[in-house]
Formats: structure tokens, sequence, C-alpha cells
């Protein structure tokens, strides 16, 4: 079906369920339990599990596939961003005029950072990335100020022209007249389920580049980017000009990035430029390695990862832990929230750094080699075979000889 | 009129001339050795052949054409494939996805944005693919990591990606180098197959002897970069100056 193999057929239907079914998912505690904090089915979460997935499963085509690890992918998320916020002015508040800008001008702006930067490879090839980024965000601060409004961010202004919009015109985001801030709430029993119109315009939009990226994996364009990860030796010895593949892979990573910016001033009609500052960029790639780079699923779940700890995570404070731990003695349960304490509320990021420490060592394919391992432990199957290990980085190289 | 001419090919490396004066002329269908001793500018000369290098002065014409100048990539698609002395394979890739490569670069050419088509829809290359591996008795493993071979199957599966594009001009260097006997006699068996059933043109750098004198039809020696002599193994053999030039390293 739709030009994928039964085995993949399966998966995309998965994965379309499971994108669809969030948040009844993310909602596992009734309201008013204590371990109703833990819930992460809101709207304003549940969007950004599917906008940053968006984000990592395109930055997953350049990094994953090529090895080419951009520093600099936030750039195209501010691009995007400042594209969908100047179609509200122009325009009206639709969001598919802004969307379809933001994935051009990113596009072309990937372009061209990409024909310089590609220029080199490893380690310079991320500096330059970086560099742009940087720069990109530093004009937007500066020079940039009429097109990004500097420190105050683009936003809409009453005076702004928005020649499309009349009187009966919704004054939020909205697709074709489908708010974006609009949520159906639904009571069963004790849980309370929020359906969220912004949230399933971003999961369509994620499930259809979701496909796209599979059809990506899948094609002979895939293979050749895993084939520039490899050996580009035999690459160019075989009759194949690695530079206009990796740029490829750069700009059509550029588009997702663009279009996860468009995305996130679809739900909030605000661009800031902090939005393309280089922790951003970095917030990518600790996804993408977090969940698995190279596999499809891996990005998602590392981006859903991170926000989860990043909003979640971060709400839990002494005095929650004290409820918790209130049955123990006195004595006892001071010196364990006195411990608990540096890795929650602001403690997050150590949290979340110590997790990430332990998977790039202990499980160099991410989280979906750690889910393999369980899965096939399950099963019983030999795991040896599909381990990406040493040995995965490993390729000879020519050996220097002087004649 | 030879399939690939070198003709007054110098190279310098500062103060060390790496070639001097090079004139070959490469029959087309033929085996043809180059050997020399250690720095005679064997390698030198093999990256001028594949656009690596760029020679000071000369030209070299692959059938009535220029190759210099020109990147690697556009020199395969010219019709010269390349074996290295340790194989160049996509390690990370099974070995069929290592045949499909080369199988995809022969007929789109050097890029093609063919994102959105399945490699399961590409029935005839995959076909052609499979054929080749069966060639090379590789079928069995085309679902490997190609890292996880052995080095006696990394060169099979390299030698098996570049004639599955058809080359013209397969150029080896050094094939058996680090090999044990038995690899060796091997990989010689698999060349001698290779040119009686497709009658490719191929050039050999070696120094084992053995394989050279196995394989060529025709030797080029050189030494300090100028070619000594250029005749048959049998005349080779007992050359004068060729024992000269090796000094007791002919038995290596």
């Amino acid at each position: 079906m739709l030009g994928l193999s039964k085995k993949d057929t399966t998966f995309l239907l998965i994965v379309i369920f499971l994108t669809l079914a969030t948040p009844i998912l993310l909602q596992p505690f009734p309201e008013g339990s204590a371990m109703a904090q833990f819930n992460a089915g809101y709207p304003d979460l549940m969007q950004r599990f599917a906008i940053y997935g968006i984000f990592a499963i395109g930055f997953n085509i350049l990094f994953g596939l090529t090895g080419y690890l951009s520093f600099g992918h936030a750039a195209f998320l501010g691009v995007g961003s400042y594209s969908v916020v100047w179609m509200y002015k122009l325009l009206s508040y639709n969001v598919l005029p802004g969307l379809v800008l933001a994935v051009i001008t990113s596009a072309l702006f990937a372009l061209f950072i990409g024909y310089i930067s590609l220029r080199r490879s490893g380690i310079y090839f991320s500096i330059l990335t970086l560099a742009f980024a940087q720069m990109s965000f530093n004009l937007a601060y500066s020079v940039l100020t009429p097109l990004t409004n500097g420190e105050t961010g683009l936003q809409v202004y009453t005076d702004d022209p928005q020649i499309l919009m009349d009187a009966a015109s919704p004054n939020s985001p909205h697709f074709f007249g489908i708010l974006m801030i609009e949520s159906t709430k639904v009571n069963i029993g004790g849980w309370q389920f929020t359906f969220n119109n912004g949230y399933y315009f971003c999961a369509i939009i994620a499930i259809i580049v979701f496909y796209l990226s599979l059809r990506i994996f899948r094609s002979p364009f895939g293979t050749m980017l895993r084939a520039i990860k490899t050996n580009q030796t035999r690459m160019n010895y075989t009759g194949l000009n690695p530079r206009p593949y990796t740029l490829a892979a750069f700009v059509i990573s550029g588009m997702y990035a663009g279009l996860a910016g468009g995305l996130l001033a679809s739900m909030d009609p605000l661009a800031g430029a902090e939005r393309m500052q280089w922790t951003a960029s970095g917030e990518v790639v600790l996804m993408t390695i977090l969940g698995g780079a190279g596999t499809l699923m891996g990005p998602v779940l590392g981006a859903g990862f991170i926000k989860y700890f990043e909003n979640i995570f971060s709400k839990i404070n002494d005095n929650i832990l004290h409820s918790w731990f209130s049955a123990l003695p006195d004595g006892v349960e001071d010196a364990i929230v006195f411990m608990v304490h540096p890795f929650i509320g602001k403690g997050w990021s150590l949290t979340l750094g110590l997790l990430f420490m332990m998977v790039v060592i202990f499980l160099p394919g991410g989280l979906i080699e750690g889910g393999t391992r369980i899965w096939n432990a399950i099963t019983g199957k030999n795991r040896k075979s599909n381990k990406p290990g040493k040995d995965g980085k490993h390729h000879p190289k020519p050996t220097a000889h002087v004649n | 009129m030879g399939i690939l001419e070198v003709s007054n090919v110098n190279k310098r490396f500062g103060g060390l001339q790496a070639l001097g004066d090079v004139n070959l002329d490469i029959a087309e269908g033929t085996v043809h050795a180059i050997i020399g001793p250690n720095g005679a500018g064997k390698s030198t000369l093999l990256n001028v052949l594949v656009g690596k290098l760029i020679p000071d002065t000369g030209t070299v014409m692959f059938n009535g054409q220029s190759v210099l100048g020109r990147k690697p990539y556009e020199i395969n698609q010219m019709g010269i494939s390349r074996v290295f002395q340790t194989p160049e394979i996509f390690g990370d890739l099974t070995v069929i996805e290592n045949m499909l490569i080369p199988c995809f670069a022969k007929r789109d050419g050097a890029f093609r944005l063919h994102a959105l088509k399945s490699i399961a829809s590409e029935a005839d290359i995959i076909d052609k693919a499979e054929h080749m591996l069966s060639d090379v008795d590789m079928i069995d493993k085309r679902g490997m990591t190609a890292s996880s071979l052995s080095r006696g199957d990394k060169r099979r599966l390299e030698m098996a990606m570049c004639l599955v594009q058809e080359p013209k001009l397969l150029l080896l260097d050094e094939p058996t180098a680090g090999m044990a006997r038995a690899d060796t006699n091997n990989t010689i068996e698999l060349l001698n197959q290779i040119h009686e059933r497709r009658d490719i043109t191929m050039v050999i750098i070696e120094h084992d002897m053995h394989v050279v004198f196995s394989l060529a039809k025709r030797i080029t020696v050189l030494a300090q970069g100028s070619p000594l002599v250029e005749d048959t193994p049998e005349n080779i053999k007992g050359h004068p100056k060729v024992k000269e030039a090796y000094l007791g390293e002919a038995a290596a």
C-alpha cells in the first residue's frame, strides 16, 4: 500500500494509531490523583511532541543517514516561524500560506547554507553550520530588526494590512476556519481527555512527513545517503558524486525544520529570535541521538522524551516530594527529599543529562536499541546479529602507502 | 591504438621525480601488469589514471578522451573502475545494498534524486545485482552486513561491485596484498574467470610475481618513475634489467 512493503505499512498504521490516540495514551492517570501531574495529555505539550517530532525526523534524514552533524538547524526553525507570522501580518490568520512559505524559505536558506558548509565534512561542517545559525540569530536581533522585530519578537498588530481578513475571519491561527486553540474535552470516569484542533493539525502533518521520511529511507536515494556515511571513497569510485546527495539531504532536513518552525507559530502566533539559538540546534541533536540516529522512530521518541522531561519533570518540587514520602519517618523523609532534590524541578536537565550519558554509553543505538534488546530478550531472538556497536562504525580505510 | 594511452607523463613531488616520461599503451582486452620495486611510482601512476593526481605534464587518453582534470566519479562514469589495495566497500550496508549502488550509478549517472521511489520496485536493478552476486558465489550472503565478511569475500564483493558496472577498464591496485596464499590463488582464479568471460581490459599494479605471471599478458616494469621495459611475461622473466632493478626482490 502507498508504495510501502507490508511490514512498513503495518508500521505506518501503528504510528498513525499511536499519534491519533496520543491525547488518550498520555493521560493514564485520573484527574485529581497524586499521579495526575505525570499526565502529558494537555494541548500545549502534545503540540510540542508533534512539532519537535517533525523537526527531529527531518534532522535524522541528514544526520542519521549521511552522518553530517549540523549544529545550525534551529536557524531553519526560526525562518519557518518568521515566515508564518509574516503571512499572518500580510494576509490573514489562515496558517496554510504561511506554512507553504515557511517550507520554501527554509529550503532556499538551507540551499545557501548547505552549499557553503558541505564543502567541508566532520567537525568543520558542524562548526560552519553553527556559525551560520549563530549569525542568523544575532542578525535577527540587530540588522534584520525590520524583518524580525528584534527582541520583542514578531507578532501581529492591529494596524497590520491583513488583506484577506474580513469581519467574519477568526482572530487567531486557523486552518480554513478550524481554530487551532479550540479543544473538545471529554470526561470519562475520573479521566479527562482533551482533543485539541491544533494538536490534530500538527499530528496529521507529522504523519504525512513521517510517511515521506519512510519513503526516503526505503528509496535508492536513502541508500545513497547511508553509503555516504559509510564510505565516500567507494562512493566516488562508483561514479557517484556525494556532494549533491548531501546537499539534497541538507535541504530536505531544512524544509522539515522550517515546517516545524512554522507549526510553532501556527500554534502560538509569535516568532522570537531565541528559537534560532544554538541551544535549540543542540536540542535536536540530543533528541536524535537519544532516540537512535538513523532509525525511523528514534528521533520522534527522543523528541517526546526531552519535551516530557522539560515540561513534566521540571514541575515536581520539594512539596510534592514531601507528600510522596510522608509515610516515612521525618528524618528519613527529609534525607530522601534532600537527595532527590537536585534531580527534579529546576534540576530536570541534570536528570536528562545523566540519562543521555547512560544511553550513549550503554545503548549507542539510542532508546530504539534499548527497546529492540528488551523485545529480543522477551521473544528470545538472537540479538548478536543486529548490534550496531563498534563494528558498525568500522570500515576499511585505505592504507597510506608510499610506492 | 590502445584503450588507454599515457604519453609523456611527468609528476614531481618537491624534489622527487615520481614519474618521469611515462609512456604506456594498453591494448583493449588485455591484462597488463605494472610492476616495479618500492618507490618505482606504481601508485602515483594509478592515481594519475583515476584522476586523484594531476600530472605536471603529459596526457592520459581513455578511449580517445582525456581523463586529466576529471573527478574520480566522472572517470568511473567514462568506464574505468578501480579495485583498492584494501577493499573499499560500504561496510555498514548489506551485501545486496552494496551491489545495488553501482547498478544505480550505472543507470542514473552521478546524481539522481529518486527519493520517493522504492528500491523494491526496481526489479531489473535487483535482478542485475543478484545475478552478479551469483556469479561470484556470494548470493547466500546477500543479507549480511558487508563489514562482517571475511577479507576474501570483501575483495570478491568489491570486484563484483566494479564488474556489475560493466567497465571497459578495470584497475587493480595490489589486489592480493596481505592475503594468505589460498586467498591469493582464489583471487587469481576469480580474475582469470572475469577476464575470460567478460573480456575486460585490466591493469594490475602488483608486487607479487606469482600473481603477475599467473595473470598478465603484458608487463611493464617501472623503476624510479620511468618504464624500464615492456614485454610479454616470458621475456620479462629472464630480463637482466629487471633482475637488476629488483636485486633479489624478485622472489617476493
